[in-house]
């Protein structure tokens, strides 16, 4: 909303700087968005008046105009018709910045010769000053416009571009703000008149009004003016519309858009001739119905819509705008003015479905009280006969089903003091309030009946006086205080400890966090997962996505890892660790989808030398698991590891990660076809953890292992497989025997003299007893178990 | 007269003395005590020879000899120390390094810097006695609009442009992506009585263009606290505190009067523009203020909504963006770049 202060003036004194205005505006919550000038530009460019007119010499359109402006006279050379003796016009010296009136480009006001006759300036149109987009004439400027005032002192104005909230439709008007100024500067409003003479028929003669669906329209006010004259509405007006950003029109039409503007309700004015029967209808629109508004668009409407008919067709979509049938011409000389009030929800819901949205419907549907159509309207027949002429009907159409009860809430002191904080003074509430056009009336001991004005259609129940007060007496008044009561008891929050602890491991460990977005498409996925998981459990779509890019929620952390990774590949050939810790969403019938938490890291690239160059050894599986090693290590958990399979990664390079026989994740290479499919050329490893079902696992105190006191005996073997028996079956055997302290792998080797087939798999073993200091005897009968069960169980040999 | 002896041993003591001024290294130093010192050294035979010298001049050499052996060992152990602390010096002279040159490559992690955010924003609020609880990203209209005062057809609705998902029950979208967590105030309150105070973080989604300062994933964190006795004060009180904790002990705030339909008065929070200390530059248009949170007092019909007795319960509820936090501490301009994920602006924090 534009606010214009000149305007702003005509109902409220306005005794502080614009900034200071702006401050308290938004401070008290009609936030101003920037602080307008104009005028600023017009320099060089002053009030004159016409003192002569006469032929140009050498052109018959032309004629040479003489100005005056603070006892000097100048000549210049003017194509505009309707130059005459006697005008204040608008006068550019050389120099001025103007608009040319054929281009559109700004321009500099340059010395020049047109068709022989020197012209010392320009007197201007309201194109060339940038007003509006009139260039027929120059701009004649009302007779009281004092010559010399340069235009800028005399035209331009400061003009507030307020940020209005949706709780308060008021304050999308000139008026509703003079109020807030009014109520935030000590000062009091001057309501615009809307009294007027009645001189013609009674209008009950002459129109009738239904409302067929009093549901959806709660009032409807029409009044008649009969003999206007069609013509531009006055240039006060047009400078103070288009100052608010609307565009003149005519002089009808204008006042509907000023009043509008005015006092916050959307007026429609009808050319009465074209009304069919003098009737006018509020009903529902019939089915396949089709309206052509006043853009000229078709609109298609149907039964939850409004419109406003006369006896044979609509003539408006209500609230949103006019039909083009009925449209004031320049030829109409009776008006029908409409000033109504629609069901807001109504008129957002055909807005929405029409995607239509006027200065009207913007009001409309956050809610006006019906009490404005009729303060409206007298308003605007007033502004009629006087810009446009003609006479009133007597008396004004006032169909009324939905009149509400004035609205009046009982406010406690206790209540305003519980809700701000400190106790209010009986005086100064009082005052706050009737300063805003509030009733207030102290009901000893303890509360007020505060009687809400009509325009405020936010205001409901006591804590809405309460921020009534607040804002007007200022947030900063109020006292700042800590929270005093007791401490909820806390609540356990496994699941977020161990996300937090899962970043904080990986990120220690030399992994980058990245987060993506939780949207993806359908191609990204079928890159990573297999078709008949998509098939049968097709990921939540978005209706309305932005971009197909952004149309389905991921059901993986995978693709947009791996197109993370691919995207910094482009500018870094390095070696790159990438972690996200997540959500997927997997859908389930009829409800929420699961939010899984989950983990996925990718890595690529060579291992760095002494000087970060790479050293010819990318990462490889071992890497990738040594993250995960890691993790579950620092969490406490057992895991381990099983050959396993995926879609995505490299048969024989995946392996599962189980925790108790459940598998609750995955590590592998990634396969060079998908990696391929995200223009990855090189090797990528992938590990996935399923974060939920670590929660229950974790947070469990590890138990203490008790130090031996006795020596161990620390000894190596090396035993020869088939290459098929994997180390963690060899680790399992060993570690169960119960003089084993540890025992740890330190080579595996292929080739000779290992027969082929075959490979050599040797341990560091320590053995140790808690109790007593094992003998040469001992640990030699533990060894020979060992090695026995291990020849059962493997078939290990020893290697010689 | 003089003994002949004592006339040796002076000879003796000076020639070590002048030997042992030559000695440079350990094995100079064993020859020289083998030389002075040892069993055939003249001052041993000296010693030895005592015995067979009458009674007086025993007494005297004997003194005399003891007396030089005496200081031959001190002198002995002495220069034994010198040089090893020499050999040391060389040592560690021998091993001067550049010690500017780099370490060894040890890759260096991070965390995302609205992951940082997020956890001083949370631990501010926690150690306040704030709890923190988590929700759902994909939500019912009910939380996400009805229950908080937003009903369909609303206008307000227009201050979230939502991302609806494709499930359709009664001819309605009742799913979507959460527009802010504001629904979490309902899910909280359903599963606890007062006294509440938590703070509640998580990916929010808009229907919305991308530019510097919009972006359609962003993250919130949505506070409540209700009891019995909390009011705008304590609101003030709170944030006020958060807001310096975070930003900065000297930092001031402003509140204001702003709307929100689930809260009753509305509020926003600004801050004195920590970029310009509040003397107007570009990240605060202008103004000295950057507002970084949305706040008020939970509307009464809010806690009746979740059978809350909102004659005895009043509370006030909260709402910031963490982006926003991060690039007012980072001095970011594009709130694009935290998840367009680029490593080059990820390892700057």
């Amino acid at each position: 909303m534009k606010v214009p202060l000149k305007w702003l003036g005509e109902y409220v004194d306005i005794n502080l700087p614009a900034q200071e205005l702006a401050r308290r505006l938004t401070m008290a919550g009609t936030e101003v968005d920037a602080i307008l000038t104009t005028g600023r530009e017009w320099e060089k460019i002053s009030v004159a008046q016409v003192v002569g007119v006469s032929p140009h010499p050498n052109a018959d359109r032309l004629r040479l105009a003489t100005v005056e402006l603070g006892g000097e006279q100048m000549t210049v050379v003017c194509g505009a018709p309707n130059v005459a003796p006697g005008q204040k016009v608008a006068f550019a010296r050389l120099g001025a910045e103007l608009i040319d009136g054929h281009s559109g480009q700004p321009t500099i006001l340059k010395a020049a010769k047109i068709r022989g006759v020197e012209s010392a300036g320009m007197v201007c149109s309201e194109k060339e000053l940038g007003l509006s987009d009139s260039h027929e004439g120059i701009l004649v400027l009302p007779e009281d416009a004092p010559v010399g005032m340069p235009l800028g002192q005399y035209l331009g104005d400061t003009i507030l571009d307020l940020d209005v909230t949706p709780n308060r439709p008021d304050c999308l008007s000139v008026l509703g703000i003079a109020r807030e100024v009014a109520a935030l500067s000590g000062g009091s409003v001057r309501e615009p008149p809307g009294d007027y003479q009645e001189l013609g028929q009674p209008i009950k003669e002459r129109v009738r009004v239904e409302i067929a669906d009093r549901d959806l329209c709660p009032r409807y006010c029409a009044a008649l003016i009969e003999g206007v004259q069609i013509g531009p509405s006055p240039p006060w007006m047009q400078e103070r519309l288009v100052a608010a950003g609307v565009r003149p029109i005519s002089n009808v039409v204008d006042i509907t858009n000023y009043v509008m503007l005015e006092v916050g309700q959307p007026l429609h004015s009808f050319d009465f001739s074209l009304i069919s029967d003098r009737k006018i209808i509020v009903r529902r629109a019939r089915p396949g119905e089709v309206m052509v508004t006043l853009d000229g668009t078709d609109r298609p409407l149907n039964h939850d819509m409004l419109v406003i008919a006369d006896a044979k067709e609509a003539v408006a979509v209500a609230g949103l705008m006019g039909g083009a049938a009925s449209e004031v011409s320049e030829n109409a000389t009776a008006i029908l003015l409409e000033s109504a009030n629609f069901n807001p929800a109504s008129i957002r819901r055909t807005s929405t479905a029409l995607k239509l949205r006027t200065d009207a419907s913007a009001r409309f549907e956050k809610g006006l009280n019906p009490e404005l159509a009729m303060v409206a309207i007298r308003r605007a027949v007033r502004l009629m006969l006087e810009l446009a002429g003609g006479r009133a009907a007597e008396g004004i159409i006032d169909v009324y089903p939905g009149k509400r009860r004035e609205t009046r809430i009982t406010v406690t002191q206790e209540r305003l003091r519980r809700v701000l904080g400190l106790q209010l003074p009986t005086p100064q509430v009082r005052q706050t309030l009737v300063s805003l056009g509030f009733g207030c009336r102290w009901v000893p001991p303890d509360r007020y009946v505060v009687r809400v004005p009509y325009w405020r259609t936010d205001v409901h129940i006591p804590d809405d006086v309460a921020e009534e007060l607040a804002r007007i007496i200022g947030y900063g008044e109020l006292p700042t205080t800590t929270l005093s009561g007791a401490i909820p008891p806390a609540q356990p929050q496994p699941s977020r400890e161990l996300r937090e602890r899962v970043r904080d491991i990986l990120a220690a460990a030399g992994m980058q966090e990245v987060i993506t977005y939780s949207l993806t498409n359908l191609e990204s996925l079928a890159k990573v997962l297999p078709p008949e998981e998509l098939s049968q459990r097709p990921p939540l779509r978005v209706t309305n996505p932005m971009s197909y890019q952004q149309e389905y929620l991921r059901t993986t952390l995978r693709a947009s890892l791996l197109e993370t990774l691919a995207s910094n590949l482009r500018h870094a050939q390095r070696r790159i660790a990438l972690f996200e810790v997540g959500r997927v969403y997997l859908p389930r019938p009829e409800e929420l989808p699961h939010e899984v938490e989950s983990l996925a890291g990718v890595g690529t690239g060579d291992q760095p030398d002494r000087w970060r160059q790479p050293r010819g050894e990318p990462v490889d599986l071992y890497d990738a698991k040594a993250y995960l090693e890691l993790l579950f290590n620092r969490l406490g958990l057992a895991v381990s590891y099983h050959d396993s399979e995926d879609f995505a990664l490299v048969p024989g390079r995946t392996a599962e990660v189980r925790l108790d026989g459940q598998r609750v994740g995955l590590v592998g290479q990634v396969h060079p076809r998908v990696a391929a499919s995200f223009d990855i050329e090189q090797d990528v490893y992938l590990f996935e953890v399923n974060l939920e079902t670590l929660v229950p696992q974790v947070g469990k105190p590890r138990l203490y292992q008790s130090l031996s006191r006795f020596p161990a005996v620390e000894e190596d073997i090396a035993i020869v497989v088939d290459e098929g028996v994997t180390a963690a079956q060899v680790q399992a055997i060993v570690e169960a025997f119960s003089l084993v302290q540890r025992a740890a792998l330190f080579d595996v080797y292929t080739g000779p003299p290992v027969p082929a087939g075959k490979k050599s798999l040797a341990y560091a073993i320590s053995y140790q007893s808690l109790d007593h200091t094992l003998t040469d005897a001992e640990v030699d009968r533990e060894r020979r178990r060992i090695l026995e069960r291990l020849s059962r169980e493997v078939g290990a040999v020893l290697r010689g | 007269m003089i003994l002949p002896q004592l006339q040796e041993l002076k000879e003796i003591e000076d020639k070590a003395r002048t030997e042992l001024a030559a000695v440079s290294d350990e094995e100079a130093l064993e020859s020289w005590r083998i030389a002075h010192l040892g069993r055939r050294s003249r001052l041993n035979i000296i010693l030895r020879g005592l015995a067979s010298l009458p009674i007086e001049e025993r007494r005297q050499v004997g003194a005399a000899a003891n007396r030089l052996r005496l200081e031959l060992e001190e002198m002995l152990s002495q220069r034994q120390a010198q040089l090893r602390e020499a050999t040391v010096t060389a040592v560690v002279e021998r091993g001067r390094l550049d010690v500017t040159l780099p370490g060894r490559p040890l890759a260096i992690g991070r965390l995302h810097p609205v992951t940082q955010a997020l956890r001083d924003i949370l631990a501010a609020f926690v150690s306040m006695g704030f709890q923190v609880f988590e929700g759902p990203e994909v939500e019912w209209d009910h939380y996400n609009f009805e229950a908080v005062r937003i009903p369909k057809d609303h206008p307000a609705r227009d201050m979230w442009d939502t991302l609806w998902i494709d499930y359709v029950r009664n001819d309605e979208y009742p799913m979507l992506l959460r527009t802010h967590t504001s629904p979490m105030q309902i899910r909280v309150m359903e599963q606890m009585q007062p006294p509440v105070r938590i703070v509640s973080p998580g990916k929010c989604y808009r229907h919305e263009a991308t530019d510097p300062t919009h972006e359609w994933m962003h993250t919130q964190v949505e506070g409540l606290a209700v009891d019995e006795n909390i009011s705008m004060a304590d609101l003030k009180g709170t944030l006020y505190e958060f807001a310096r904790r975070l930003f900065g002990r000297e930092r001031r705030v402003r509140f204001r009067c702003d709307y929100f339909p689930f809260v009753e008065p509305g509020a926003d929070m600004s801050i004195d523009c920590p970029l310009c200390d509040g003397q107007g530059c570009r990240a605060c248009g202008n103004s000295g203020w950057i507002e970084i949170l949305g706040a008020g007092m939970v509307h009464p019909e809010v806690l009746a909504n979740v059978g809350y007795d909102a004659e005895r319960y009043t509370g006030f509820a909260f709402g910031l963006g963490v982006e926003r936090v991060a690039m007012l501490r980072h001095g970011i301009e594009d709130i694009r770049l935290f998840y367009a994920n680029d490593l080059r602006f990820l390892e700057q924090f």
